[in-house]
């Protein structure tokens, strides 16, 4: 018996056993950008995102995860390797099995609206799910930006044009953006695609606040809005029936800042939406009973084998690199070159206007 | 996640598969150095018998032992040998020797490519890409500006006749973190991932918690036997970490394998041939549980005893089924290495530096060669006519010396020197440089924290103390096979100095936004007076008149009398 797997629902179209259900993939990219350490929190809230995810059921090749700094590898790190997002050190959410797609100096605006590598191979039957943490305009004045790298800025404007591109280009489905910074609620307000909705973790004016600081690792671990979606999710289930009214109320009522959401773009019912279709992802496994045949590997052929034997290279052969001839230099012109003609043109200046000119020079 | 099992069937009309032509090793060897601290070194290799770059035949599609990824690309891109390594931490020679395999800090990645590639840079900017997709690395920031082209340095590791290096590239990030997203897709390379066998042992809390980590993969073509008639493929993957508990404070000269990586062993991989755990009991530790297996090898120019166990036989497990090493070491006296460099930087200020590197030859009377290569990123300009290298207080001429001088954001700097080294000496290498005002897009987000300089790598044929063995067997340790052996009475060494970290003069980023803001201030103000000056007129303007004098005069219109003033 043998089994064959299909994850895309674009591909099934024949060989069905059972009902049709078409769950469509979902790639949720999981975006940090600032750095330092005492933005530890930003790194915690996204790997506890990360993790979710994952947990519910999507792979690797369909998550994007940028990580703008190296906190669990950071030399200010009291336990290496490991972040931690729970007081007491309970659970490291970097875990063993972790794959950072952009690191370091390749988060960047760039890398984020177009990535060169590494993409995200969605096409129109996708749920995208994207994930922010950062630092926004912040208390220090101005909204509708958020910056990369604390040297670069994305604003709400040119995240709109870049989700209508994608929408334009039929490379989502549906689109949940979350964004927990202070100020989150400016990013979304300029949105104008369809099918999207938005959540954020303050509104225009308010600050988002840290949740809780360990004394051990020295900074905050989390953002209490993330803390409080997590503690949701952590409820759910591949099979659970929870949908997004659940997902915007919950949070609403226990931070002490105002979340905010914008559903006027989503076509469906938010009622009607259930939380796994963009944070879980089922796959659909296909039975048959045929039988398949392999071909036997292919034998090497035994006609040209090398007769004299071979011999490794000598690492430093003195003799041989003292005498190695030089490489092919560069052609210069040949020495003197340059002033033999400056001196041709003086000369011929002279001769056409006359040798009167040349006491004003000498 | 469901878990679901594959059967096939692998018989057609009766044929049967080839006898498998792959085969695997790993092997651990624990050392423990003289500063108390101990030493441990993975070495998995998996040995192919084929030939991913012969033409006019199917290319190679069945991987059984050797990773698919790694086959892919080496077919691809025509790679001879590759040599990839993910460092963190510097290894410090003087106080733990010379390591078995040596790594720079940060990755390093050199390559020879087949001598039929027609476009090398091409397909190293390919490479590279590929490369840091398959290890999860910033790898693709390897451009021309950090790639050289060794002419002396860096000869194959593995068969070759034709050594022409236009096909050889080099390059380092010293920037380049190394943690848990790394080592992931690497054990993900073994045959038996991190289920079974020694790999069990790698844990991330406990690597990354150490003094030093460094993980490689090395490519190459070797000899399949003794007679050297036919190439096989090895793909060595070497994990190399120095546990530093006793210097930190944290216990006595006693270590377990629990208590360095937090599990013990339980089975062998079961898809190698040999699977073994080598302890270094040269100085006398105490070691339990005992093992009548012991061995020789001579390494590094230096014949040491080893216990030997062998994870192949069921007794090495016990009672338990659980293999855990327990070793209690005392005394402390260490070879001290023969070959050590340094390196550092000179001088003040913003403008101008001196880098200085140092190298140490301890023989007390054997003199030798050695290959210096340094190569030095465009931003520092590197005056060579003021390079010195002197021994002993005295002049000292290279007998080689190959620099070619950068090209500002194109090429780097590349310094080769072949210095012989008098016994029993210090010898010191000076060059003075400036540094560059770089263009303000062209600095990192943290511009303050500096600017590294890759190291600086020195490659020797040291004497030996010990005759080295010339003949290549089968069931040599890995650890000793690495570097082919030449000659009986030296060996080869490779020293990488520390990277430098050297400040740019970095502008004042906010100065644009100020500039922007003064001058458009200075016009606004100053072309809008002046505007308004030239062009503005002054008319007179009646008030208006009031309500009541309004209607007064709106009804002495009707009635047709003279209006009021």
């Amino acid at each position: 018996m043998a089994f064959s797997l299909d994850t895309n629902c674009g591909l099934l179209n024949h060989n069905i056993i059972g009902p049709i259900y078409c769950t469509s993939t979902i790639f949720p990219p999981d975006i940090l950008i600032t750095q330092f350490w005492f933005n530890y929190r930003h790194v915690a809230n996204t790997l506890s995102v990360y993790r979710s995810v994952k947990r519910l059921g999507i792979p690797d090749s369909h998550i994007v995860l940028m990580l703008a700094d190296d906190m669990a590898c950071n030399y200010r790190n009291p336990k290496p390797a490991t972040v931690f997002s729970h007081k007491n050190m309970e659970f490291n959410v970097y875990g063993d099995d972790v794959e950072v797609d952009y690191r370091g100096y390749e988060v960047t605006v760039e890398n984020f609206l177009t990535p060169r590598s590494k993409r995200l191979l969605s096409d129109d039957r996708s749920n995208i799910l994207i994930y922010l943490t950062g630092q926004t305009g912040n208390s220090h004045g101005g909204n509708g930006f958020l910056k990369f790298q604390d040297s670069e800025e994305i604003s709400n404007m040119e995240l709109a044009d870049a989700f209508e591109q994608m929408w334009q280009k039929r490379r989502y489905n549906e689109l949940l953006f979350i964004i927990d910074t202070c100020q989150g609620a400016s990013m979304y307000e300029r949105f104008y695609s369809p099918n999207l909705m938005a959540l954020a973790s303050s509104q225009v004016g308010e600050d988002s606040l840290s949740h809780q600081p360990d004394l051990a690792i020295g900074v905050h671990l989390m953002d209490k809005y993330t803390f409080y979606l997590l503690e949701f999710l952590e409820e759910v289930h591949p099979a659970s029936q929870a949908n997004m009214n659940d997902l915007v109320s919950v949070c609403a009522h226990r931070v002490s800042v105002s979340p905010g959401h914008h559903t006027d773009l989503f076509q469906r019912n938010p009622g009607s939406v259930l939380i796994t279709d963009f944070f879980g992802s089922v796959r659909k496994v296909e039975i048959t009973k045929d039988t398949i045949n392999l071909t036997s590997s292919v034998k090497s052929g035994s006609g040209d084998m090398q007769i004299e034997s071979l011999t490794y290279v000598d690492q430093l052969p003195v003799a041989e690199i003292i005498h190695q001839k030089p490489k092919q230099k560069d052609w210069h012109p040949p020495d003197g070159f340059i002033l033999g003609l400056w001196t041709l043109i003086l000369l011929v200046f002279f001769q056409t206007y006359g040798i009167k000119h040349l006491k004003h020079i000498f | 996640m469901q878990s679901f099992g594959i059967s096939l069937d692998g018989t057609k009309n009766g044929e049967t598969f080839a006898p498998a032509k792959d085969q695997f090793q790993e092997e651990l060897v624990i050392r423990p150095l003289h500063s108390g601290d101990i030493y441990a070194s993975f070495q998995f290799r998996t040995l192919w018998d084929t030939d991913f770059l012969q033409e006019g035949q199917k290319k190679v599609s069945h991987y059984r032992l050797f990773p698919k990824s790694l086959g892919q690309v080496l077919s691809k891109f025509s790679v001879q040998e590759l040599h990839i390594s993910f460092t963190q931490g510097f290894w410090r020679t003087m106080q733990w020797g010379q390591p078995f395999i040596p790594s720079p800090p940060g990755a390093e990645l050199w390559v020879w490519f087949h001598d039929t590639v027609s476009d090398v840079d091409g397909n190293w900017k390919e490479l590279t890409n590929v490369l840091s997709g398959i290890f999860c690395a910033s790898l693709n920031f390897i451009d021309m500006t950090n790639t050289v082209q060794p002419s002396a340095s860096f000869k194959p590791l593995g068969l070759g006749n034709a050594t022409d290096h236009r096909f050889l590239r080099y390059a380092t990030l010293p920037r380049e973190i190394v943690c848990t997203e790394n080592l992931t897709p690497w054990k993900k390379l073994l045959p038996c991932g991190s289920k079974a066998g020694l790999a069990v042992l790698m844990k991330s809390e406990k690597l990354f918690h150490s003094s030093f980590h460094s993980q490689a993969v090395h490519i190459r073509p070797i000899c399949q036997d003794e007679q050297c008639t036919s190439k096989a493929w090895e793909l060595r993957q070497t994990l190399n970490v120095v546990f530093d508990h006793y210097t930190s404070g944290q216990g006595k000269k006693e270590w377990s394998l629990f208590k360095m990586f937090s599990r013990t062993l339980t089975e062998a991989c079961p898809l190698a041939s040999s699977s073994k755990v080598y302890v270094d009991i040269t100085d006398n530790p105490e070691l339990s549980p005992a093992t009548p297996l012991l061995s020789q090898a001579v390494v590094l120019g230096d014949r040491r005893t080893y216990s030997v166990y062998d994870l192949t036989r069921a007794e090495t497990f016990g009672q338990l089924r659980s293999f855990n090493l327990l070793l209690r070491w005392k005394g402390d006296n260490m070879l001290r290495p023969l070959l050590h460099a340094e390196r550092y930087v000179a001088g003040f200020g913003l403008q101008t530096g001196e880098i200085h590197t140092v190298i140490y030859n301890n023989h007390p009377y054997r003199a030798f060669p050695v290959l210096l290569m340094d190569s030095v990123p465009w931003y520092l300009q590197l005056y060579i006519h003021t390079l010195t290298v002197t021994s002993k207080s005295r002049d000292n001429k290279p007998s080689y010396i190959h620099y070619q001088p950068a090209k500002d954001r194109h090429r780097p700097h590349l310094l080769e020197m072949l210095i012989q080294l008098p016994p029993h000496s210090m010898t010191e290498v000076t060059v003075q440089f400036e540094r560059a005002l770089l263009k303000w897009t062209e600095y990192t987000p943290d511009p303050n924290h500096g600017f590294y300089v890759g190291s600086s790598v020195v490659s020797a044929l040291v004497p030996s103390m010990v005759a080295m063995s010339t003949n290549f067997t089968q069931d040599q340790p890995l650890f000793s096979s690495f570097v082919p052996v030449k000659e009986e009475s030296s060996y080869f060494v490779r020293v990488y100095t520390e990277p430098l970290l050297v400040n740019l003069p970095t502008p004042d980023f906010s100065m644009p936004y100020n500039v922007i803001c003064l001058t458009c201030t200075v016009v606004a103000v100053g072309y809008g007076s002046f505007y308004n000056l030239l062009t503005r007129t002054f008319q007179v303007d009646e008030p208006s008149p009031p309500l009541a004098k309004r209607l007064a005069n709106f009804i002495r219109r009707i009635r047709g009398v003279p209006l009021l003033a």
